[in-house]
């Protein structure tokens, strides 16, 4: 299901886009907020076409182990951890870039070496970790904008729902304080990847979306 | 800190919103996609579209116009109303609704949870219950409020949490549309029993209102229809209501 649209915001509007295709829902807001931005994406598995694209964001909402096997069953267990392009993981598209998660027990596809780990009821209260919440520590390509950089005293606001987190690590870009402080995202080489949901992350999502396909 | 989310919930008949007053006489407010957009600018945190006439009527629910709504709106939403099966709400997904809330057909086959759970996670499953308080307790209702059941609310939302829920959405049809005040402890007490989330929902008429069910009722969000559409409350306002009493909301 490739969306394709009357490109009309610059200068966006020569990249190719691809979001990552496997059975782990929610791709259609990733594909509409890029539409909003005026970006025109592909979904796909294929392996030649995910190499041939400017931009790779591989979303995902679900459950650790299943979506590692449909990945396997594609190979793009494999593939994903040798893209040189700029790859931004989302929600579970984040946690499957670590080491290991403790969902499932599941060993995922180590871009990053930290592991998942589950929120504690006696720590968090309530689980999952369903809202808005403050991200700080702000800092690497993702959060290099006018937007981010003139009012740092601004409390930013991003979307989260999960219930498994990346510890804070020397990778983190920005860190969510639920009961625990925890990675709201991360960035390493060509990788980047968050927790939290920019694409329903009204205005500071769209400014993180854009900063992401700013990367060369 | 998590803030505490401001939801208005849009009921959608024959694709407009309605606002029903005990559930009748339903009164016209507006097009769904444009009163999403304006409060969605005012800094709502969320969004709820309950299509209210498909328990009843049967209907299936509204996809194109789900989205629609996914296409213009940067914030999450929910969509609830005649959701039978796990195809029902495979096909709300995929078309972009980030969460689903279940209510009628829930209590019919609690199992309904279990397996959206198990399909989609637990984070797109929001367990809706009408409730009441009669015979000195709080019984669960059906089909919009029509029939009363024997579950008991506490027990339904413990079960249904266990079943694999990700956030309860409370309606308490003795506060619904009276404008004076959520049901704050039978909020408190579900809210206190269940480790997810609780909507609370039924009874907003002044700011006041959401500051007690934060506060007294425990609730992680509130949700309100008529005094957002109606334009007696306006959100910028209330939220900056709340924050002056301490209570932690998103700014914009």
């Amino acid at each position: 299901m490739a969306v394709s649209f009357t490109i009309q915001h610059l200068p966006f509007n020569i990249l190719k886009v691809a979001l990552i295709k496997y059975p782990a829902g929610n791709v259609q807001s990733v594909q509409f907020a890029l539409e909003r931005l005026g970006v025109e994406t592909i979904l796909t598995d294929d392996i030649e076409t995910l190499k041939n694209a400017e931009k790779i964001i591989f979303p995902g909402v679900g459950e650790a182990s299943t979506a590692m096997q449909h990945l396997k069953k594609q190979k793009l267990d494999v593939f994903i951890p040798t893209l040189t392009q700029p790859v931004l993981g989302i929600c579970l598209g984040m946690q499957l870039m670590a080491s290991f998660s403790h969902e499932n027990n599941t060993k995922t596809l180590g871009i990053f070496g930290q592991e998942v780990l589950k929120f504690s009821t006696e720590i968090s209260q309530k689980v999952p970790h369903v809202g808005w919440n403050t991200i700080t520590n702000l800092k690497g390509k993702l959060f290099e904008s006018d937007f981010f950089e003139k009012n740092p005293q601004n409390e930013q606001f991003v979307y989260f729902v999960h219930s498994y987190y990346v510890p804070v690590h020397q990778e983190s870009n920005s860190i969510t304080d639920y009961g625990i402080k925890f990675s709201a995202g991360m960035e390493k080489d060509n990788f980047f990847a968050l927790q939290f949901h920019p694409e329903k992350s009204a205005k500071v999502g769209e400014e993180i979306l854009e900063n992401f396909l700013k990367i060369s | 800190m998590l803030t505490k989310r401001i939801i208005p919930c849009l009921d959608i008949k024959n694709g407009q919103t309605v606002k029903g007053i005990h559930f009748e006489n339903l009164i016209q407010a507006g097009d769904p996609v444009a009163l999403a957009q304006k409060y969605v600018e005012q800094g709502a945190d969320e969004l709820v579209f309950l299509d209210i006439t498909a328990t009843i009527e049967q209907r299936k629910t509204f996809k194109e116009l789900v989205t629609t709504l996914a296409r213009h709106l940067n914030i999450p939403f929910t969509v609830g109303g005649g959701i039978n099966s796990v195809a029902d709400v495979g096909a709300l997904l995929e078309a972009g609704a980030d969460k689903i809330s279940i209510n009628s057909s829930a209590v019919r086959n609690p199992d309904l949870i279990d397996e959206l759970a198990l399909h989609f996670g637990s984070q797109c499953v929001v367990l809706a219950i009408d409730t009441n308080f009669v015979e000195n307790n709080w019984y669960v209702y059906v089909k919009g409020g029509r029939e009363k059941t024997d579950l008991l609310t506490l027990e339904w939302a413990k079960e249904a949490y266990q079943r694999g829920a990700g956030e309860i959405l409370l309606t308490s049809m003795a506060n619904d549309g009276t404008k004076k005040g959520f049901a704050c402890e039978l909020t408190a007490q579900v809210s206190e029993n269940v480790p997810i989330p609780v909507i609370a929902s039924g009874g907003a008429g002044n700011m006041a209102h959401f500051e007690e069910v934060f506060t007294l009722g425990k609730a992680d969000a509130g949700l309100a229809a008529s005094v957002f559409h109606f334009g007696e409350i306006f959100i910028p306002d209330l939220k900056q209501y709340l924050k002056e009493r301490n209570i932690k909301v998103r700014g914009k």
